[in-house]
């Protein structure tokens, strides 16, 4: 028998108030901690999949799309560049390190990304089974793509032209997996790795046999040959001024920088995450409001059981404390039930979601979501504050002599 | 030992009681008794240390009530002054052994099983522990918290019109219960009532 018996017991006893306050704090609580962990999951996959790319050259139109497409593997390219103006750019002296990306095909969803070594060295990848590829139609996968299409070593494939949809297949070369990437936690995970010249076959043998009426413009094509985007990584900070300004004025290309458009982007998310934040803060001030006024309509009757506990030599700040409780109690529970919901609503998103190149889960916590339980804690005790005070008005012999 | 002296109480509408000297012995039973509106109540409530009198002193045991602080005064009843009001006044949320427990515990005391279940035992309600209020008859209410004020061992018993709402033989059951425990626990006992069926069952009265 103490105060949390006691406590418990008379929640027990009002159980649909309990509960719905129980709900209230919970969805507050709820929304909070999915928006909370779904943006840190963003922001972070984010971070760690341009951690080391200072820029990327590809060809003129929206920066962030161009982000989006060759560092995140998102959206659609913005077109391609000149190979031969892509590899000047590459023997700059400002330039530490380049890869080259030539994208264009998918295999399931997967893309395939044509690049050369610098892009393992760029990630930092290395190999599970197998081994790199070589050859041309040789290819590495990324863990998951392993895991989802359940390709082994030496089997083959088809790669679809364009990067999501499989209803046009290059039937003319199969792919051949050659070896399976470690799992990095970062985009690579869901990439088909191969070099440059097996993308050009593809779609030289595809041109030639489908469109020959533009044979002439196809031969320039091959002739002076493109890839989609550069990933650069600077000799020394300071080129963070001078180089993107060089290529976007002196060349036909343009230069992004993934800090910087991921951060716009951010900031469009934004408007949409403040409004769920708002709408979670006004849950969280319903709650509070229901419990306050539960506990307020409670003390009439709980006048009797408290003037009681009085007479049995219970002190008046015993007594608030006893009441200052049972709203913190209340709010406990359902910012513990909150975060569970938020994680298990998050981890169901993941799970339903169809791009697998951001996918949330609801399996890991953050230490800052104990910033949560503090602000129900914090909530409880504001509500049951007026309702406590009233133990201090209570005339325990009034009360108790007049009849009930 | 208790004894009271010269008190008088002045309500907030002005209305003015005065009480005569009263000493009361170690076990002593004795009856209050008065008209309705008489002060019966106000000076239970004085007694037991739930309301400040205007004027004058309660002693119980050589401890002054009313110049102990409000905490001291708190604990001091919970542990010395078993109060059996006109109504039960159990906690609803709480069945009868957590109702006899929680008077432990407010009272800062430690918890004592064996002799809570042989109070239920002693007064007849001993399979009724783990009861809710809500289920019993008033006069198993008015047991339970009998059974309650005698939890603590308390020095001085006091009952409020303990039988008004009780039929003859519950309230002569009530009367027989509360003289025979209070003796067997060694607590003094001060019944206030109007109620006739009473005044056989003890002897010394204090008339106001």
């Amino acid at each position: 028998m103490n105060i949390l018996k006691i406590s418990s017991k008379n929640l027990v006893r009002n159980r649909l108030t309990t509960i719905l306050n129980i709900i209230l704090v919970a969805f507050g609580v709820g929304i909070l901690s999915v928006l909370f962990l779904a943006s840190t999951q963003i922001n972070n996959k984010l971070e760690n999949n341009a951690k080391d790319i200072d820029l990327v050259v590809g060809a003129k139109g929206s920066p962030l799309q161009l982000i989006l497409s060759s560092v995140y593997h998102i959206d659609n390219p913005t077109g391609n560049i000149p190979a031969k103006d892509a590899y000047q750019l590459m023997r700059n002296p400002m330039v530490k390190r380049a890869v080259p990306l030539a994208l264009g095909d998918n295999y399931s969803g997967y893309r395939i990304v044509g690049t050369d070594s610098s892009f393992t060295n760029l990630y930092g990848l290395s190999i599970q089974k197998g081994s790199y590829w070589h050859k041309d139609l040789e290819v590495t996968l990324g863990s998951n793509v392993a895991v989802t299409s359940g390709l082994k070593i030496g089997d083959s494939f088809f790669g679809a032209h364009g990067l999501t949809g499989s209803g046009d297949i290059h039937k003319k070369y199969a792919y051949q997996v050659m070896g399976i990437l470690k799992p990095q936690g970062n985009i690579t995970d869901n990439l088909i790795l191969t070099n440059i010249g097996s993308v050009y076959k593809m779609h030289e043998e595809k041109h030639t046999e489908n469109h020959k009426h533009t044979a002439a413009e196809e031969a320039k094509e091959i002739n002076d040959k493109q890839i989609t985007a550069l990933l650069i990584q600077y000799k020394s900070p300071m080129s963070v001024v001078v180089f993107p300004r060089m290529v976007n004025h002196s060349t036909n290309m343009q230069a992004a920088s993934p800090a910087m458009e991921s951060a716009r982007l951010f900031s469009l998310i934004g408007v949409g995450i403040d409004t769920l934040k708002w709408f979670a803060i006004f849950i969280m001030g319903v709650a509070a409001l229901s419990i306050f006024i539960s506990l307020y309509n409670a003390m009439k009757e709980r006048k009797y059981d408290l003037a009681i506990m009085r007479c049995l030599g219970a002190s008046k700040p015993k007594l608030f404390f006893l009441v200052m409780f049972e709203g913190v109690l209340v709010t406990f529970m359902g910012t513990c039930l909150g975060l569970l919901i938020g994680h298990a609503a998050l981890e169901v998103i993941g799970i339903y979601q169809e791009t697998s190149q951001a996918k949330l889960t609801g399996l890991t916590a953050f230490p800052q979501e104990i910033y949560l339980i503090w602000i129900g804690l914090f909530i409880g005790a504001l509500a049951s504050l007026i309702p406590a005070m009233q133990i201090y008005k209570v005339d325990i012999a009034a009360t108790l002599t007049k009849d009930r | 030992m208790i004894r009271v002296n010269s008190l008088a109480h002045v309500y907030d509408k002005g209305r003015r009681l005065k009480f005569p000297c009263w000493e009361i012995g170690d076990m002593e039973q004795w009856l209050l008794l008065g008209a309705s509106g008489s002060g019966k109540s106000t000076l239970l409530n004085i007694i037991s240390g739930l309301l400040k009198p205007s004027q004058g002193a309660v002693l119980i045991n050589g401890t002054d009530l009313y110049n102990l602080p409000v905490r001291g005064l708190d604990r001091f009843r919970g542990r010395h002054i078993g109060i059996i009001f006109q109504r039960p006044h159990l906690i609803r949320s709480l069945d009868v052994l957590d109702n006899l427990e929680l008077a432990a515990v407010m009272a800062g005391l430690p918890i004592d099983h064996e002799r809570n279940r042989s109070l239920l035992a002693d007064l007849g309600i001993g399979d009724l522990a783990k009861n809710y209020p809500d289920q019993l008859s008033q006069g198993q209410l008015q047991r339970v918290s009998v059974a309650r004020a005698l939890v603590n061992k308390p020095d001085l018993l006091i009952a409020d019109e303990p039988t008004s709402s009780l039929d003859d033989e519950n309230a002569n059951q009530v009367i027989k219960m509360l003289t025979t425990q209070a003796k067997d626990n060694g607590a003094a006992l001060i019944i206030a009532t109007h109620d006739a069926r009473v005044r056989d069952h003890l002897t010394k009265t204090y008339l106001l």
